[in-house]
């Protein structure tokens, strides 16, 4: 596997597919598309395009590693290999398999085929999918991520030990931390646990609000609006808070004390359908949601620009489109922190269910 | 949009893994460290105070003890000097006692001694007298004894005139 290639640009004929991603966007179609697969993942970095004077259209970003388990076992290349292909025209040969990328996804195509063959409802007929574990974007914006919050954790600790206060970038962050040990973990899981599930709620936290934000920026990243990232996040709290439960929570959960014994087996139930596929289900759609729509509404508004152009001209057009974008933009910047509080703000009072102790000498 | 078909299980996998190593790292290198910090930091405030409050109630106390100790010191020194005072007054009293004594012993003294040199001079005197007396007559009878009779009988005519005192 090669480092990444740098910035490169990449040119492509403009009458080649203007529809595709990469061509101008004027029409609402193309609008919906733009949106669209911006908020899906995407195996290259891509930055902005623009067309040249010559009437090239121009790509400017660059090409992330591909690593897929193929029928015969790990291949990689790099993403540059599809130039900037996303509808299954380019196809890549590798160890004697031809992989090509459709709507973000990469198939590996059937032994004889040479190009893809599509049904009505345009699904491949002759490829299938392959386990992809490739730096998509959203794996380069995790390991960013991480990579800031080593860096300001680390430096943050480290400064602990030239002093009791922290200096420089640790004068923010240290505050935080203290907001989700008191305001977050030790309210609802209690003075006597909550130490155990600060290092899982602190990097959660951070994690997800990072994320938010550099979702915010022009770069592009939507990492906490792709589905199988709050997947993880969410069953990552349903094991943590399943495998600490107390003793109390499962005998409350399992065989309802005080509940005649016709019904506990009812509320057996109930109570688990709500621990392990209700309680999850919430926490990772309501970051999905909110992230996604976030991210649609924002990018809808600005493309007022174009499509309010024929009534209120260029200026007007942008001005409008600016000023509402950027009430918007303030709005999501609350929302990214809101979103990280609530995901771990009900991780943690899911953990102080399970890990409840109740005093029996008082209540029942 | 299809969100099942986006789920992408190797995206699901590769954050599953970096988020695993995330919390394990930043676990055992920073937050363990910084909430040590912290806690071991707000434990010193807590501490500091706890100290500064005791100090406060200490210097309190101190400065009770102290200002009971002046007075303690001020109560002494009035009482001393009125002792003094008192001791100075019958020391006063005394000496005036005692010379009074002594000046009467001395007087009385002196009296005895006047008295006893009066008896001694009237003793003296009479011893004299007596003796004068004596030479007188001797002259006298001298003289008279040729009309002894006449003569005597009038020395004792005299002698039984001098009555002394």
């Amino acid at each position: 596997m090669s480092s990444f290639q740098g910035f490169s640009i990449s040119e492509e004929e403009k009458d080649n597919h203007s529809k595709e991603i990469g061509g101008q966007v004027d029409t609402k179609e193309e609008i919906n598309d733009y949106i669209a697969h911006h908020l899906k993942d995407a195996h290259d970095f891509h930055l902005f395009s623009y067309t040249s004077d010559s009437g090239e259209r121009k790509h400017v970003g660059f090409s992330l590693p591909v690593i897929i388990w193929s029928s015969k076992g790990l291949v990689s290349f790099m993403s540059s290999e599809f130039h900037h292909d996303d509808a299954g025209h380019t196809i890549v040969e590798k160890n004697g398999l031809k992989f090509t990328k459709i709507h973000s996804k990469i198939y590996e195509l059937d032994a004889n085929a040479t190009a893809v063959s599509f049904d009505d409802e345009h699904h491949a007929t002759n490829a299938h999918k392959v386990l992809d574990f490739s730096i998509t974007k959203s794996v380069f914006g995790i390991l960013i991520a991480g990579l800031l919050m080593f860096l300001g954790f680390f430096s943050l600790a480290k400064g602990y030990k030239k002093g009791a206060i922290p200096t420089g970038i640790g004068r923010v962050l240290e505050p935080l931390v203290i907001y989700v040990r008191d305001e977050i973990a030790r309210p609802n899981i209690g003075e006597k646990k909550y130490k155990k599930f600060m290092p899982y709620l602190l990097t959660v936290f951070f994690f997800i609000w990072i994320l938010n934000l550099i979702g915010l920026t022009p770069l592009g990243f939507n990492v906490t609006g792709q589905i199988a990232i709050t997947v993880c996040l969410a069953l990552f709290t349903l094991v943590i808070y399943m495998t600490n439960g107390s003793k109390d929570f499962w005998a409350h959960t399992l065989w309802m004390p005080g509940v005649p014994y016709i019904l506990r087996p009812v509320l057996a139930f109930l109570e688990l359908v709500g621990f392990i596929l209700i309680k999850p289900f919430s926490l990772l759609v309501r970051l999905f949601a909110n992230i996604t729509a976030g991210h649609s509404v924002v990018m809808g508004i600005a493309a007022l620009m174009i499509l309010l152009k024929a009534q209120f001209g260029t200026a007007g057009a942008t001005g409008i489109s600016f000023f509402l974008t950027l009430f918007l933009m303030v709005i999501e910047v609350l929302v990214a922190f809101l979103q990280a509080f609530i995901f771990t703000m009900l991780s943690a009072l899911f953990i102080g269910m399970a890990v409840e102790e109740h005093d029996h000498a008082h209540d029942h | 949009m299809d969100i099942f078909n986006d789920f992408s299980i190797g995206l699901f996998a590769m954050q599953a893994f970096i988020l695993i190593v995330l919390i394990f790292l930043l676990g055992k290198f920073a937050w363990k460290p910084i909430l040590n910090a912290i806690e071991g930091r707000e434990e010193g405030i807590k501490d500091a105070l706890e100290a500064a409050e005791n100090a406060k109630k200490e210097m309190q106390n101190l400065q009770a003890d102290n200002d009971r100790l002046l007075k303690e010191a001020r109560a002494e020194r009035e009482a001393m000097l009125k002792e003094a005072r008192e001791i100075k007054d019958k020391m006063i009293s005394d000496s005036k006692e005692q010379a009074q004594l002594e000046g009467d012993k001395i007087i009385k003294q002196a009296q005895a001694a006047i008295e006893g040199e009066k008896k001694a001079a009237l003793a003296d005197i009479k011893n004299q007298v007596g003796s004068l007396s004596v030479e007188i007559a001797e002259k006298v009878i001298k003289e008279q004894l040729s009309d002894k009779d006449k003569q005597l009988k009038l020395v004792e005519g005299l002698l039984g005139d001098i009555k002394l005192n």
